[in-house]
């Protein structure tokens, strides 16, 4: 099988690995995230019923409510967030997440930004592994 | 890009001024580096929406701060908490949550900060003024704050805000700096009638449509003939910010950096210019309604917070009449607000009427509906466009007096006639 790799930016570094779920569509985690299963539920987004737990799930950004970012530090604490996250750019509002799950769990969320071109290799069901310095590798 | 510090950041971050101002300071730096910040920049206020309890994690975070002897050092308001502290015992609200709801209320209650438990503190005597750099928190109230007041702030998450207001200081990114304010996306209006205009259901349906296109742009919204009062913009950002990341609208004659075109872009031209016509905001209005039914268990208004002028608005469209006995009506307001409301004299209008009031909270963040109501009416485009998600709910969004006629008579009722083709 053919692998691509993509340079990405780690805001928040990890290493992590995982199957992707992909949409070009931004995601409040406030109302569009179940930290209690991981399922997606802003019934509005077309990831709507996917469980991105223990994914690599890759959003441009997040949208609306300022409580997306305690959404996803419940998720971490609860083990239901996904296993990394991808953006377009820097993500303030999961980057705190993250921030605060290593403050009070030492159990930060690596967090990495890519160029918008290269958003468009991403695809839903590729296996992804990213490295501490933010190299995505994807097999189809 | 290497962020610096100055002395006084730095006696915070080594833990001169306590524990918990070290951590708040800690968690600052961190964000601020994350951000490519050069240096932060002081604060005179903070808004904090870390109060709305969601679960064991951001309690925790909560009572370690409490815990570590936080402090406040600018003047600081508590958005919504989870619970109504004396009516959550009329809804469906379990115990088990409510008492966790309210040891995360106590802890923010306890760092010094003004208990006004609202996400509209920008109507309350806390509102900030043209200019002033504050760190605040809640979608609605950073985009009022910014686009209405001209105060500046970033779109701040939950928990940052509190970081904030703990050490006085914020990072100089994004919207605190005047470079970063200017409109990059103009939005034309286009043939939309005056009486539409004027009708409070227009503001929810063009914000709702700003934030689809503008995502995380700075929409200039041109073209309108009437100057809208203070809710009907209140009510544009709520949408806006809901529906995309709209920190800061500009409208020209109206909010005051646009008085003109020239001012709102900071003299750049805009990146993309889009006619807004009444078939996208028929299609936006029909988005915000979730259901074709006609069933209808409860109307909730308040999202943001009832005002005064609400409450006033609200008053003479209840007068002498009285709701179906099968649907609820509920308004979410803060307790000053209701207060007020009452020395008024519209609260006895509303009871008599048969309408339910909460405080301090709303049932976004309140488990307060109970299971069989499930088809909602609304004129929030919030409301409207969150129910679906977090609340599992049916919800039709219509006008504050689509609203009250829908309650008298025990099914969803809107009137077309400014809507129609």
């Amino acid at each position: 099988m053919e692998k691509l790799i993509i340079q990405g930016k780690p805001f928040i570094s990890g290493s992590a690995n995982g199957i992707a779920l992909v949409s070009n569509e931004p995601l409040s985690f406030w109302g569009g995230y179940d930290w209690k299963s991981g399922e997606i539920i802003d019934r509005r987004h077309p990831l709507s019923g996917f469980n991105a737990r223990a994914k690599i799930l890759a959003i441009p950004f997040t949208r609306g409510s300022s409580t997306t970012t305690a959404v996803l530090l419940e998720a971490i604490r609860a083990g239901t967030a996904p296993n990394a996250i991808i953006t377009t750019a820097m993500d303030f509002f999961f980057a705190l997440a993250s921030v605060v799950a290593d403050e009070l769990y030492t159990t930060p969320l690596p967090l990495v930004a890519i160029a918008e071109s290269d958003f468009a290799c991403l695809h839903t069901g590729q296996q992804i592994v990213i490295d501490e310095m933010g190299s995505i590798t994807m097999t189809p | 890009m290497t962020l610096s510090l100055n002395d006084k950041d730095m006696e915070m971050l080594r833990g001169d001024c306590g524990p918990a101002t070290k951590m708040a300071m800690s968690i600052l730096v961190r964000m601020a580096e994350v951000a490519e910040a050069k240096e932060l920049l002081d604060i005179t206020g903070a808004h904090i929406d870390s109060t709305v309890y969601i679960g064991d994690a951001g309690l925790e975070f909560a009572e370690r701060l409490a815990r570590l002897g936080a402090k406040v050092s600018v003047p600081t308001t508590l958005n919504v908490s989870g619970l109504d502290e004396h009516h959550w015992q009329e809804w469906a609200v379990p115990s088990e949550w409510a008492r966790q709801a309210h040891r995360q209320m106590l802890a923010y209650q306890s760092m010094g900060t003004i208990p006004t438990w609202t996400c509209a503190p920008y109507q309350t005597e806390m509102k900030p003024s043209f200019g002033q750099q504050i760190a605040w928190g809640e979608s609605n109230a950073i985009v009022f704050a910014n686009s209405v007041l001209g105060a500046r702030t970033e779109r701040y998450p939950d928990m940052f805000d509190i970081c904030c207001a703990i050490t006085g200081r914020a990072p100089a990114i994004g919207l605190h700096l005047t470079e970063n304010r200017a409109g990059n996306l103009l939005l034309q209006l286009k043939d939309i009638p005056e009486a539409l205009q004027h009708s409070d259901d227009f503001y929810p349906v063009l914000g709702h449509f700003i934030g689809k296109v503008s995502l995380e742009r700075i929409p200039v919204i041109n073209g309108l003939n009437i100057i809208p009062n203070e809710d009907q913009l209140k009510a544009l950002g709520a949408a806006a910010a809901s529906s995309g990341a709209v920190a800061l609208f500009h409208m020209i004659g109206v909010t005051p950096e646009a008085p003109t075109l020239e001012s709102a872009f900071q003299s750049s031209q805009p990146q993309e210019t889009i006619s807004v016509t009444m078939d996208m905001l028929r299609e936006s209005r029909r988005a915000l309604t979730h259901t074709d039914s006609e069933k209808l268990d409860i109307v909730v208004l308040g999202s943001p917070h009832f005002s005064l002028a609400e409450f006033k608005q609200l008053a003479p469209l209840v007068h002498g009449k009285q709701k179906h006995p099968d649907v609820k009506f509920l308004v979410t307001s803060s307790r000053a607000m209701t207060q007020l409301a009452k020395q008024a004299g519209f609260l006895d209008l509303l009871q008599d009427f048969g309408a339910q009031l909460t405080v301090d909270t709303c049932i976004l963040t309140s488990p307060m509906l109970p299971p069989e109501m499930k088809y909602l009416m609304t004129n929030s485009a919030k409301f409207a466009y969150y129910a679906p998600g977090l609340l599992g709910r049916q919800i039709t969004f219509g006008s504050l007096k689509d609203c009250v006629t829908s309650a008298i008579a025990g099914r969803v009722i809107r009137d077309e006639s400014l809507w129609k083709s």
